[in-house]
């Protein structure tokens, strides 16, 4: 494409039924402890 | 549903349900504005004073293809999975407050200084391996099971923490379980024999540390008022460096003595902290350290300078880790994850030196909120399935905004505090989100742009 660049696809939709098996590491636990932030962790199945 | 926004230079279009990230040039940019509602001879119409005419079918041949592919006005398709996800959570992860008393007294601390606003005290070995065997006992299927140890300052009851690392232990190797610890403390007492054994034993530290001395002095005192920056800093750092600058963080809070906190995130970065957080204060607006709806503009522009910083170091092989710049766009969480946030009040709980059982740490001592106890377990079931149910969807802000899968719907405490409902989020939390979310997705661009 010359006028756009895509830096990441469509990822929140694969596997959709397959995910969600909660192994991962709680957002609150990492740093924050006052906020929000959960698009910076892991998944544990990648 | 899309987000556009412009940052230095930059145009950057998330499309919001797929979670797909562009860069569009100022012609496709333009376009898009009109893509909707325009047919493509209206649109050139439009812009024929900006650009060419095959400038312009070019830029709208792109985003068809972008639609066509699934990666531009995507449909949410995430709502009616949410019951199947919800239906088997179990308990995953507690916060241990082994000590309600603190050797600080920070004035912005929302643990009232340490004890929570009840008696100071410190909670004993039996409490804490009574909450290991909750944790196992409620974790169902669930292989990996975390710890916070957490004040208060916990280091006033390390032995105790030692004794309860001891037990999960041996509880893991019978129960199948793999335990996950973590520690935070002001640092103020550690001294080698906490590190060697934190090292050996805990995989993660948080340190608290707001930056700059004048910053950190103002407002994290020991108890006679005096400052405590030159004490934790070298002990920190030489924690820091013991772990290879890795599973840690440095951690700070800024407040509205400090909007330029930019400052206090780079001197962290120039003490040669790799791994720096450094997070709004949440104080009531009346508090004088909150920070205020009129102080959104200049904590935005201060992630802004801070991004542009941040992008630079990394260039010239300097960089370091800003908790809320680390997005994840390729291996990052699943869906359910993002929907159903930090898991407070159903897979998270804090415990209390006494035992009881709240739906977090920010929770502890609201009396309204006591779920429990490590004894009986989660007695008021109604508090857990107002957690469990509480999603973006939920949320009337949430299920309208471009990030709600990159914050997940926000802090449930936060939003209890400030409009007595879970369910109603945080607005100047949201508004400082959505900006370092931008900034997070502009540092992407440019380190997938440069290969850097």
């Amino acid at each position: 494409m010359k006028h756009i660049i895509t830096i990441s696809g469509s990822n929140l939709n694969k596997n959709i039924d397959k995910k969600g098996c909660g192994e991962c590491q709680t957002s609150c636990q990492s740093a924050c402890k006052t906020s929000c932030t959960v698009a910076n962790q892991k998944c544990e199945n990648n | 549903m899309i987000h556009k926004f412009r940052l230095f230079d930059t145009n950057i279009v998330v499309d919001v349900n797929s979670g797909a990230v562009h860069v569009f040039d100022d012609a496709a940019y333009d376009v898009l504005d009109f893509y909707q509602n325009y047919n493509k001879e209206q649109m050139i119409e439009i812009l024929s004073d900006k650009y060419d005419r095959v400038i312009i079918e070019e830029a709208i041949g792109e985003i068809d293809e972008l639609v066509k592919s699934g990666q531009l006005f995507t449909e949410d398709v995430y709502r009616d999975y949410i019951p199947k996800w919800k239906r088997n959570y179990v308990v995953k992860a507690l916060c241990l407050h082994v000590a309600h008393d603190c050797n600080m007294r920070c004035k912005y601390c929302f643990a009232s200084t340490g004890d929570f606003g009840c008696e100071r005290t410190l909670m004993s070995a039996e409490v804490g391996k009574k909450a290991i065997d909750f944790l196992i006992k409620s974790s169902g299927n669930r292989k990996n099971l975390e710890i916070d140890f957490f004040g208060g300052e916990p280091l006033m009851n390390f032995e105790v923490v030692k004794e309860i690392i001891g037990y999960a232990r041996e509880r893991e190797k019978e129960s199948g379980k793999n335990f996950r610890f973590t520690i935070t403390t002001n640092a103020l007492m550690l001294n080698e024999e906490h590190k060697k054994y934190i090292n050996e034993n805990i995989s993660n530290i948080v340190l608290s540390i707001d930056g700059r001395p004048e910053v950190n002095d103002n407002m994290r005192t020991r108890v006679d008022g005096s400052g405590t920056y030159k004490t934790i800093l070298p002990k920190i750092k030489d924690m820091a460096e013991s772990r290879n600058q890795d599973a840690y963080y440095a951690r700070g809070t800024f407040t509205r003595a400090n909007l330029d906190f930019s400052k206090d995130v780079l001197h962290l970065a120039d003490e040669g902290f790799k791994q720096i957080s450094v997070e709004p204060v949440v104080l009531d607006e009346q508090s004088e350290w909150s920070i205020r709806p009129e102080d959104v503009a200049a904590v935005c522009s201060e992630y802004e300078k801070l991004a542009l910083e941040y992008v630079r170091r990394r260039k010239e092989g300097k960089g370091f880790n800003f908790f809320h710049f680390m997005i994840d766009l390729e291996q990052g969480p699943c869906v359910a994850k993002r929907l159903s946030g930090c898991g407070s009040g159903y897979e998270y709980l804090a415990v209390s030196p006494e035992g009881d059982l709240y739906p977090c740490h920010q929770f502890v001592g609201i009396e309204n909120f006591k779920i429990g106890n490590v004894n009986n377990g989660i007695i008021n079931e109604d508090i857990v399935n107002a957690f469990a149910n509480s999603n973006i969807y939920t949320r009337k802000e949430c299920s309208e905004c471009w990030a709600r899968f990159y914050c997940s719907g926000g802090c449930p405490a936060n939003g209890y505090k400030f409009n007595k409902d879970i369910n109603i989020p945080y607005k100047v939390g949201c508004e400082l989100e959505r900006k370092r979310v931008e900034c997070a997705l502009w540092i992407k661009t440019q380190q997938l742009l440069t290969n850097n």
